[in-house]
């Protein structure tokens, strides 16, 4: 598996695509600390870039590379190579790099305009650590997807719907039925709804950080108990966790049984 | 001449002092051994010297004019029998004295220095612990409490009291105290023209500083930290908010500053930062608030209804969650000149004010107004978009609310 690994690690740095990648959020991080001067100001609109476009970029790239890497796949399936460390190497390659190049693009910039000195080292990190989870989740849904559709027009398709159910819809319809049942208790409901959404619960674990004032100033006790202490911290790690063990299971579990 | 006439009166003066006024050292070990005693064979204006010791006295009254010194900080413990030093004459002066034990009771407000219908006190230096209530001027004028020390361990708004409550009190100072866990660190009630300076206010249960029916009152350069809410100003007239701080006051009923049914103020030069809500108006008008900070609360300014003749201008929005919030349609007051962290738009004659107006009620605000566990979806792509859709064309939020001279750079 860490060759395979390593093999799709290299191959992607060879593509440039990384590169672009990595450059891309080295000159946002740099532009963004130069244009504003401030910290906290960088950090939100940072939120929004990794809350949209990573889960993007991470499903576009999966599906891609799947595709793409159909026919050596099909060879590597005809040595004595067990199934899942095919698969799981290949995900772990391409989600690595793609994890690698955020890190390093947002945080050289970070680092060099002197984060260590200032408070803002804990929320900067806890940006970084959902953009890492985020790109491992959506990375692995789009495999998910790729490896059950032979078609790529419709795996495509169905990766992009993906994102856009998670990154709109999802709230849209959230929003609505909120507004529709306000007369009921909501606040475990809404909990509960956030913690479903890989997007809504990164942006959870942000706003804790970033909009706490205003979040407790809903009257709630399951509000109160979930932002006001660290259990809705320790929550949504938990739930970021288990969003990224799950679809990297059913991707080992599909892979065995795929009739190639 | 003048130099030789102030010359003259001050040596009359202290020859004056020194003519009439004696010590009494009172000390454990002294002839006069406690505060009671001392104050029995004083005669008027003298000095009662205490020395470092613990004191256990309570209902110490004092009845003529009289300075009670205290050395090296002495205790008097109350034993939580009842209230501790009454003062009910004129020029009565406290200094230096740590006052412990405060009885507490649900049908008498015990305090630890009370003042009584008395003129020209001055409280100063004292340290208050494990209190009920602190200091209670109660039909007192032209006094002065200045740099004391008042910590509680108030638990219970119920049974717990105030730290500096002013009841038909005028002319008073209040300067640089400390006051923390009590129910609220200062209270005035029916008290008129009192200044309040460069005190600092922090985790009491309820209110920083509260004024009820009080008028022609200042606080400048006060700091206001976690307390239930920071200052409440309630059905008052012509109150003066110079230079404040007001600070992480946090939770469901959190105000950095509530304004309820008060007119004419003016709010300066204060900061707001890190509150649920920076400033919650209510029924107040013809209020100018200028110069102001607020800095990342969660909402900067909420207004609830019956609020006419309003102007904001020149003040800092820093990244609140949300900027204005209002309930209702209606909008009688103005913003002006104010700089929006969240302004998008543009400079184009780069005269430094934004060439769009700045609409700083979102439709978001109004959405969470009515039902509040969407305050989940806050900064969702989702919200966003209808966001600007609103901002497009106002259909839910006051249409002529807006700040038509949006500044481009942060007023420093």
């Amino acid at each position: 598996m860490i060759k395979i690994l390593k093999y799709s690690f290299y191959d992607l740095m060879r593509s440039r695509w990384s590169y672009i990648y990595f450059l891309f959020y080295l000159i946002l991080g740099f532009v963004l600390l130069f244009l504003n001067n401030d910290v906290s100001k960088a950090v939100i609109t940072l939120m929004n870039i990794i809350i949209i476009l990573v889960p993007l970029i991470g499903t576009i790239f999966g599906v891609m590379y799947y595709y793409n890497s159909k026919e050596f796949t099909e060879l590597l399936l005809a040595q004595p190579i067990k199934r899942s460390s095919i698969f799981l190497g290949q995900y772990f390659g391409v989600a690595g790099s793609l994890t690698l190049s955020l890190v390093l693009g947002l945080g050289i910039p970070f680092v060099l305009y002197g984060l260590f000195k200032s408070d803002a080292i804990f929320d900067f990190s806890l940006l970084l650590v959902t953009g890492a989870f985020l790109t491992l989740i959506f990375t692995a849904l789009s495999f998910n997807i790729a490896l059950s559709n032979e078609n790529k027009i419709k795996g495509f398709g169905y990766a992009v719907l993906l994102w856009l159910f998670l990154a709109v819809i999802y709230d849209g319809i959230f929003l609505m039925s909120l507004i529709i049942f306000k007369e009921y208790p909501l606040d475990t409901f809404s909990l509960t709804a956030t913690m479903l959404n890989p997007i809504d619960l990164s942006r959870t674990l942000i706003l804790l950080k970033l909009d706490i004032s205003a979040l407790l100033g809903y009257t709630g006790a399951v509000f109160k108990q979930f932002f006001g202490t660290n259990t809705g911290l320790v929550i949504s790690m938990v739930m970021l966790v288990l969003w990224t063990a799950i679809p990297v299971w059913r991707l080992s579990y599909k892979a065995n049984r795929k009739d190639f | 001449m003048k130099v030789i006439h102030k010359l003259f009166f001050i040596t009359l003066l202290l020859f004056g002092y020194f003519l009439s006024a004696k010590t009494i050292i009172i000390c454990p070990t002294c002839k006069v051994k406690s505060i009671k005693e001392g104050i029995a064979i004083a005669a008027d204006y003298d000095t009662l010297l205490i020395k470092k010791g613990t004191y256990k006295e309570y209902n110490i009254q004092i009845t003529k004019p009289l300075t009670l010194l205290g050395e090296n900080y002495p205790v008097i413990d109350g034993e939580d029998k009842g209230e501790i030093i009454t003062i009910q004459s004129n020029d009565v002066t406290i200094d230096g004295l740590f006052i412990i034990n405060v009885g507490t009771s649900y049908t008498t407000d015990y305090a630890a220095i009370r003042v009584v219908k008395s003129e020209n006190f001055l409280i100063q230096n004292v340290v208050l612990e494990k209190l009920f209530f602190g200091i209670y001027l109660e039909k007192s004028n032209n006094g002065r409490i200045y740099h004391n020390k008042i910590i509680g361990d108030a638990v219970d708004e119920y049974n717990s009291g105030n730290g500096i409550q002013l009841w038909y009190s005028k002319n008073i100072e209040v300067e640089k105290n400390i006051v923390q866990h009590v129910r609220d660190g200062i209270y005035l009630e029916f008290s008129d023209n009192i200044t309040i300076k460069k005190n600092t206010s922090t985790d009491n249960l309820r209110y920083g500083l509260h004024f009820m029916f009080s008028n022609d009152d200042v606080y400048t350069d006060n700091t206001f930290e976690n307390n239930g809410a920071g200052v409440a100003v309630m059905f008052s007239k012509r109150i003066k908010m110079n230079g404040n701080t007001f600070k992480k006051n946090w939770g469901t009923a959190a105000f950095g500053l509530l304004l309820k049914e008060i007119t004419d103020a003016e709010i300066i030069n204060n900061t707001f930062e890190e509150n649920t809500i920076g400033i919650n108006i209510e029924g107040s008008n013809r209020i100018n608030y200028t110069n102001n900070n607020f800095i990342r609360n969660g909402w900067a300014v909420k207004v609830l209804g019956a609020c006419y003749t309003n102007v904001f201008s020149k003040n800092n929005f820093l990244y609140n969650s949300f900027d204005i919030s209002y309930n209702s349609k209606l909008n009688d007051n103005s913003f002006d000149q104010n700089y929006w962290s969240n302004y998008t738009g543009y400079d184009l004659d780069k005269n430094g004010i934004g060439d769009i107006p700045y609409r700083p009620v979102k439709l978001f605000s109004y959405i969470v107004n009515r039902t509040p566990e969407t305050i989940v979806l806050l900064r969702s792509l989702f919200m966003d978009i209808i966001d600007f859709s609103e901002k497009v064309s106002p259909v839910f939020t006051p249409d002529n609310l807006m700040d038509a001279n949006p500044l481009m750079h942060k007023r420093k």
